[in-house]
């Protein structure tokens, strides 16, 4: 039961990471995901710091707000400072975890948070942590409740605007020109990779975020032309990562989200040489580019 | 030599353009009638992307406004298509050719709703308009430079716009196709609709355009083809950087453009 709850929880992590990591890798924009993983961290406190609990809505709000506000000074840096972006991203990123992590130390006393565990999760508890109701009913893994609920949130907001998201993606100026605004798309996209970060953190980590972010879509793409295909695939693939992952870590007695994510190596690795062997050479060589 | 028309469909208004306060445009002020194809030369780097971005709302003019239909863009928006240049997107971006094309029925259909039959039929009546039928399923990555430009041809077609803007149609293409796409825009007139398109090749200009805008980052001119497309105001157009450098450096001096701040 316990090795179910963990690969259901994996799973669950990587399929949402994957659906939304289609969209970031369509528009070069995986380090920005990146970014946002880590940058949470110090909503993640402050929200600790106010709410005194390590679950419920003040962490998913602080995650949005700082996971937007990342997202704004990327940018604002990016176009106002004529930085490129990759360094806009770079500067970003580590400035807000290391506001967190300095966070985390000065509140030490009062935070039962630490770094270690927002890079790697802890997911060997997840069956441990249980959501028990007050009249005493156990309802199962807390984290489960948790990506079960943002897993929603996210197909349900992609199935509604697939045709914005769909746009956007792929001819910005066109899609402008219609009426649409990226801006705000790009800002509800980020929205969502904060809420699933806030919400793996503790599971998996921000570490085993990143992989599931990048990974399967990548692996997906290689391996087909088509949208639907790919997230069907991405989805699959995932699954897979999740499963593989927990029985590598199991049989050589390592750490799950580290197998997980060498899992997701292998599979991106075995996705590009069947691509290379389909001729699809060209993708093939684009990617490493990303 | 400029021309102006009453009731134009298109009207841009002392309209310039500035990227990093390094003027692109400078005092453009035309007006277009209705039912005409338009097309739009000068050489690269005139500002004529520019233009028709402006047009668009895609870049934020320094001052002057471009009223389409007397109006503002947002106002009539359904019933203007933009062909974007088609470098600017990813060609190995999942979709196929069918994708890319019901794509332009998107902006009618508004939140929630989905293409149904009237869409579908609308984007096949554009596929075989541009003669790309063989290649509804294709993979867009797997397209020549000719055939991706009629998908976005097509893609505006079933935006069912009354003015189109297109950004180098002709770029690549060879003569089979170039005849396709006029043949496709001279339609779109001969229903009165108003196509606006920058042109490259000077050869084709005087048989393809009923009027012509000629810009160097300033306006030359804009007219019936026959009245303004002459040897010397192509030359003006191409030929005159040298002089419009030294124009540009004496506005710098008598201050008319914002100092720069270094
Ligand atoms: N985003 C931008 N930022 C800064 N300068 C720009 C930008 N886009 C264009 N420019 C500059 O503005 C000028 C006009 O560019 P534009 O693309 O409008 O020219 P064009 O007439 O379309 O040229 P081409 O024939 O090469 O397509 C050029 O000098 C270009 O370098
Ligand atoms: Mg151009």
């Amino acid at each position: 039961m316990d090795a179910f709850f963990v690969i259901l929880t994996g799973s669950l992590v990587a399929v949402t990471c994957g659906i939304l990591g289609i969209f970031l890798m369509l528009r070069r924009m995986v380090m920005i995901g990146d970014a946002i993983s880590h940058s949470v961290l110090p909503g993640i406190v402050i929200a600790f710091l106010i709410s005194g609990s390590r679950d419920g809505l003040a962490m998913l709000i602080a995650a949005v707000i700082t996971g937007l506000l990342t997202t704004f000074i990327i940018q604002f840096i990016h176009e106002k400072g004529k930085l490129q972006a990759d360094a806009s991203i770079g500067v970003t990123f580590t400035w807000l975890f290391a506001i967190g992590i300095i966070l985390i130390s000065v509140f030490a006393d009062y935070v039962d948070l630490d770094q270690e565990c927002v890079l790697y999760g802890e997911i060997a508890y997840v069956p441990i942590d249980l959501w028990i109701l007050p009249s005493g009913i156990i309802m199962g893994p807390r984290s489960v409740y948790m990506l079960g609920t943002v897993l929603l949130i996210v197909v349900i907001t992609i199935l509604f605007f697939f045709k914005e998201f769909y746009m956007v993606t792929f001819d910005q100026d066109f899609a402008v020109s219609t009426g649409l605004s990226v801006t705000l798309w790009h800002y509800i996209l980020m929205a969502l990779i904060s809420l699933t970060t806030v919400a793996s953190f503790e599971s998996v980590g921000a570490i085993l975020v990143v992989a599931f972010l990048v990974a399967p879509p990548a692996s997906a793409y290689l391996l087909s032309d088509d949208f639907k295909t790919i997230i069907i695939l991405t989805v699959f693939i995932g699954i897979i990562v999740a499963i593989s992952g927990y029985f590598l870590a199991v049989y050589i007695n390592s750490s799950i989200s580290g197998s997980m994510t060498v899992m997701a190596g292998i599979i991106f690795a075995i996705a590009w040489l069947l691509a290379f062997r389909r001729r699809n050479f060209q993708k093939s060589l684009k990617i490493i580019k990303f | 030599m400029i021309i102006h028309v009453d009731q134009p469909v298109v009207e841009v208004h002392d309209l310039t353009v500035t990227y990093e306060r390094r003027p692109v445009l400078w005092d453009i002020d035309f007006t277009l009638p209705g039912g005409i194809l338009a097309g739009i030369i000068g050489p690269n780097g005139a500002g004529k992307t520019t233009l028709i971005k402006a047009a668009m709302d895609l870049v934020v003019p320094g001052s002057g406004f471009v009223r389409l239909f007397g109006k503002s863009l947002k106002e009539v928006r359904s019933k203007v298509s933009y062909v974007p240049q088609r470098r600017t997107v990813d060609w190995d971006f999942p979709a196929s050719v069918y994708d890319v094309i019901l794509m332009g029925t998107y902006p009618s259909l508004g939140l929630f709703r989905y293409p149904r039959k009237a869409e579908k039929e609308l984007a096949l009546d554009a596929l075989r308009k541009v003669e790309l039928e063989d290649f509804k399923n294709r993979q867009i990555s797997q397209l020549s430079g000719g055939q991706q430009q009629r998908v976005f041809l097509a893609r505006a077609l079933t935006q069912n716009a009354d003015l189109f803007f297109m950004d180098e149609p002709f770029a690549g293409v060879d003569a089979a196709t170039e005849k396709t796409i006029i043949k496709v825009l001279q339609e779109l007139t001969s229903h009165g609709k108003t196509v606006v398109v920058v042109h490259h090749d000077l050869q084709s200009v005087a048989k393809y355009f009923d009027w012509t805008i000629m810009i160097h980052s300033r306006l030359i001119a804009s007219g019936p083809t026959s009245q303004v497309f002459t040897p010397e105001l192509v030359e003006k157009t191409y030929g005159g950087k040298l002089d419009l450098l030294t124009e540009v450096a004496h506005l710098l001096q008598t201050e008319k453009l914002p100092p720069r701040e270094d």
